[in-house]
Parts: structure tokens; sequence; C-alpha cells
């Protein structure tokens, strides 16, 4: 049994790494001091898989920019213009289209982010920092702020609220996500070049891998999958605004983290995204069912997330 | 059989009048040298001589600023090292250049993966099966295959480079002191591995500082002085002193 659990967590990159135990940790706690507010409840479970749909697929994303050695501080940015670009062009255009311009609009952010960090070899922490304000702004300016609201059924039911053979959409989406962004990371060549430039750039180069393609690549990923999820929240909610995604840049690096990917590169794993993810979303529904005021919920979700990436850190970073 | 004759005359690797700066420091002068199949060549020279530049150069790392190189005497010049590579030449840098967290079969097979099935996905059986051929092959004691490379002691580290470097070469290996950081049991299997390279008919280049190993080793010598190829000598037909005084200049 013991060497079978081994076995497993080999496969998906999890020895080493604590996050199951402080999923349940934090479920149990949640589970007892929450019994009477619902938080056990089916409905409740599934509301917080749901709602941490678009996080998730913006940590997988996440994962291969951290694993290559480089940051992605602008998806935020990008999830808010990918759901307007979407929202605003279906107003006057198919549904198709306006999915095509959300992604591309991921797609350009993310080549833009990567053609700077990979060609002009300036730091990916500097040029996300920078994108990330500058399409906050644009998201802002698209509509001078207005929230643009999304009507067609088909649209908010593929990316929202709809379901297939009973399972919600949103679920698809995440598990979808999960499994493609596992394999593509785990058991092709492209993942294993991006792992080995994270963890010894020259290596990799004189190795014959095209260290700068690869960090263009990572970063359009990142951009792709933040347009991904831009359509998940316009579906989801019926309408894009600047805000969407603004308040996730802090989920979902701790989610990643604690999922057990290297800061520094080299290391990581999409399953582990996951769970943190899922673990960053029950904190979320555990303090506000808790009934802390909103500034009392940020304060203890950042010492939670100080705590838990602490602990991650130490527990993978064996010398 | 005038084929054969001419084919073992031709140098596997010319060099010739190399010039490298960087930026206004002059790190290689004036070099040339030729190497020949089934050759060990040592190249000698202090601290900062410019033997590793010379390395980089060769394997396409650095370019030169003036000079030529040919490879079977077709003249080549690689833009970067994985050009080199395909060309069948195969290099141990000082640093090893392995990437410390992954597996040594992913270390062994990075930028050449075995892939299997229609979707191309990695076949890491197969090439931690090869892999644990070549090491016991080689004598490489290491726990195993998919052992992680900053578990490993640097003496199964450097044997791991040696490994990855002997197995994918068909022409040249460069060697950059591949027994610098060895005990004496490790240096001696370093050394049988490097001899055996001759009778694969391989061009071996090696760079170490310790005499005694350059005389076991090389059939020829060839030393640098301050980016200056001073002078090559047959090993048969020299000795220690003759080429102290040729590193260091003094007569
Ligand atoms: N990338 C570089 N940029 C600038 N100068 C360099 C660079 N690489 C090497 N040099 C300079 O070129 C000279 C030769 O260095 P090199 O590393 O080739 O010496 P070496 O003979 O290998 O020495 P050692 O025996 O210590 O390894 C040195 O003066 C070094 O500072
Ligand atoms: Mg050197």
């Amino acid at each position: 049994m013991f060497q079978r659990t081994h076995a497993i967590a080999r496969k998906f990159d999890l020895q080493g790494s604590v996050i199951y135990l402080g999923f349940i940790a934090i479920f149990l706690f949640f589970a007892v001091t929450l019994a009477d507010d619902g938080f056990l409840t089916t409905r409740n479970l599934s509301n917080i898989v749901l709602q941490t749909a678009p996080a998730t697929i913006m940590a997988i994303g996440l994962v291969f920019v951290l694993s290559a050695g480089e940051i992605d501080l602008s998806f935020g940015s990008i999830v808010a213009v990918a759901a307007l670009s979407a929202a605003v062009v279906m107003q006057e255009h198919s549904m198709l289209l306006g999915i095509l311009a959300g992604l591309g609009a991921g797609l350009a952010i993310g080549w833009l982010n990567g053609a700077l960090v990979a060609y002009l070899r300036l730091p990916s922490f500097l040029v996300t920092l920078a994108t990330m304000g500058l399409f906050a702004g644009v998201a802002r300016s698209m509509t001078d702020l207005r929230s643009i609201p999304v009507i067609s059924d088909v649209f908010t039911g593929f990316f929202g609220s709809g379901s297939l053979f009973g399972i919600p959409s949103l679920i698809l989406w995440t598990l979808g996500a999960v499994i493609i962004g596992h394999l593509i990371y785990r058991e092709t060549r492209f993942g294993a070049h991006v792992i080995a430039t994270g963890d010894n750039p020259r290596a990799a180069q004189v190795s014959g891998i095209k260290v700068p393609r690869i960090r263009l690549a990572v970063l359009m990923v990142s951009g792709g999958c933040a347009g991904l999820a831009g359509l998940l929240y316009a579906g989801r909610l019926q309408a894009a605004k600047y805000t969407l995604g603004e308040s996730d840049l802090m989920t979902v690096i701790a989610a990643v983290i604690v999922g057990g990917t290297a800061l520094n590169g080299g290391k990581g794993s999409v399953v582990g995204a996951l769970v943190g993810s899922l673990m960053m979303g029950m904190l979320n529904n555990g303090l506000i069912l808790m009934g802390l005021s909103v500034s009392d919920q940020m304060i203890v979700r950042g010492l939670i997330i100080l705590f838990a990436v602490a602990i991650s850190l130490r527990g993978t970073s064996r010398a | 059989m005038t084929g054969t004759v001419e084919a073992a005359a031709r140098p596997v690797l010319e060099l010739n009048n190399i010039h490298k700066s960087f930026g206004g420091v002059v790190a290689i002068e004036d070099f040339s040298l030729d190497l020949r199949a089934g050759e060990i060549v040592a190249l000698v020279g202090d601290n900062g001589a410019g033997k590793s530049t010379l390395i980089k150069i060769i394997s396409g790392v650095h370019a030169p600023t003036s000079g030529s190189i040919a490879l079977d005497g077709e003249p080549v010049s690689f833009s970067d090292a994985s050009k080199a590579r395909s060309s069948g030449i195969e290099v141990v840098y000082q640093d090893l250049a392995l990437a410390d967290q992954q597996p040594v079969y992913m270390n062994l097979f990075l930028g050449r993966e075995r892939l299997r099935g229609p979707f191309g996905l990695l076949d890491r059986k197969a090439m931690m099966q090869e892999t644990q051929k070549l090491v016991d092959e080689l004598d490489v004691r290491i726990p195993s295959a998919s052992a992680v490379i900053r578990d490993l002691s640097g003496g199964q580290r450097q044997g791991v480079a040696i490994a990855r470097a002997t197995h994918w070469a068909t022409k040249l290996i460069l060697l950059d002191e591949p027994t610098a950081a060895l005990g004496v049991a490790e240096t001696a299997k370093v050394e049988k591995i490097v001899l055996a390279l001759k009778e694969r008919n391989m061009a071996t280049l090696i760079i170490s500082h310790s005499l005694d190993q350059v005389f076991r080793l090389s059939d020829r010598i060839c030393v640098l002085r301050r980016g200056v190829q001073v002078g090559v000598r047959e090993t048969a037909k020299t000795d220690k002193n003759e080429i102290v005084s040729m590193i260091t200049g003094v007569a």
C-alpha cells in the first residue's frame, strides 16, 4: 500500500510535497468548525470547485512559466482584457469570433511578454510587472470602466453555467486543462525542455534546446491560459468587467508554489497546482462562511498563505 | 587501398590561426592544431591560458574572432553548440553542464529524447534502460538511472557527463579537466574510458593540469601560453621538464 502510494506520488511529482496534509488539515478544520454553516454540503463543495476553475487554469499556465525559470505577473490583467475583448466582439459578431478574440488577446499579450524576455533578454519579473500595469489600464479604457453583458446562452452555457452528462462545464474545463497540462508537462519533449531550461539554461542550450524559444513559449502558454480563464469568468458571471482577474495574482502564485513548483525553475507539478488552487478556494470559502469581514479575511488569508508557502518551500528544498 | 590511407592521414579537426578576443581582452592570440582519428591530444597551459575558451570555440559556444576550423576537411563555422553536436562533436565542460534537478537518464538524453507512440510522448522506460546499460558498460557507479543529479557525488556527476559525451560522439570528444575533482580510483576509471575512445577511432582533446596523467594518456601534447600555441610535442619524444618550461616560458 505504501509502496503503491509512493509510486503514484512519484508519477505525479508529489514527493516531498506537503500539500496533501495541508489540504486535509484545512478541510477538516472547516468541516468541524463550520459544520452548522453548510460548509460540507454538496452544493457548497461543488461551488468551491466551480469558483476556482479560472484560477486553476491560470495556475497551470504559471507552472510552465515558473518551471522555465521565469515569472508572469501580468496574467490577472490578461484575464480582464481577454474577457472584455470577447464580450465586446460578441456584441457585434458571432460567438466564435468572440472566443477567438478572447484567446487571441491572451496569446498576443503572452507573445509580447515572451518576445521581450526571450529576444531582448529583459527580466520577466520587470517585463510582466510593466505589462500587468499596462494592460490593467487597457482593460479600464477599453469600455470606460463599464461592464459588458454577455447574453449568448450558448457562450454562458459552454463557459459557465452549462453541463454535460450532469457534470458542470466549469468542472469539465478544469479537468480537461489539468489532464492536458499534466500530459504536456510530464510526457512531452516540450515539457522536458521547459523544465531543463529552468533547471540549467546553459546545459539546456549546449544540449541543443532553443532556450529563447522555450521562454517565449511558456509566456504564451500563460497568456493563453489567462485568456481561457477570462472566457470562463465571462461565462460564469454573464458579463465582462475590468476587475476580472484583478485579485487572483496572490492566490494563483500561492497555489502553484504550495503545489510543489519551484520558484526558481526546474521543478513543478500541474496536479499539485490543481490541489493548491482548490486549497486556496476552500480557504476563501471557509473564511467567508466564518463570517469574517473582508479586511479580516484578507489578513487571515495572507497569513495562512505565508505559512503554507513557507512550509512547502522547506519541504521541497532539501539539499 | 589509397582511399584508406588518405582517410587516415586527413585530420578530423583542423584549427588554423584561431584568434579570439572578448571585447578588449585577448583570450586566444594564435592557435593552430590538427587532430587525427584515434588520437589523444593533451592541451596544457597555466590557468587563464585560454584552454577552456578554445574548447568552447571548437564546440560552437563562442565564435572565433578570426581563423578557420575544418571538420573532415570541410570548413565549418558552428553558430551554436547544437550544430557542433549534430556533427558528432561532444564536450565534457569544466562545469559539466548538467541539469541538477533532473534524473540521470534525462540528462543523458537532453535534447535527443526518445519518443514513443503516435503522439510522440517521452519514452522514459527506453531512456532509463539505455542509460543503465551505458553506465554499466562504463562502470560508472550510480544508484540508478533515475537518480537525480543533485543527489550524486562529484565523481558520479563527472561519470554521467563523460557517459553522455562518449555515448553521442561520433568524431571528436573534448574533455575539459575531466578528473580535476576526482579521487585516485575514479581518475583511473575515467582514464580507462578515455583510452577506450582510441579503439573506437575517436579523436580526443583533453585538458589536464596533471602532467602525469597527460603522459599516461596522450599521443601528443599541445602547449598553450597566454593564448598562443607555443608548440606540439610527441609524448614519446619529450619529457616533463620540456613541457613545464614550455608552459611557463622559462627555459
Ligand atoms: N566569456 C568571457 N568573457 C570575457 N573574458 C573571458 C570569457 N571567457 C574567458 N575569458 C578570459 O579568457 C582568458 C582564458 O580563459 P579560459 O577559461 O579559457 O582559461 P583556461 O586556460 O581554461 O584556465 P583554467 O585552467 O583556469 O580553467 C581568461 O583571461 C578569461 O578571463
Ligand atoms: Mg578552463
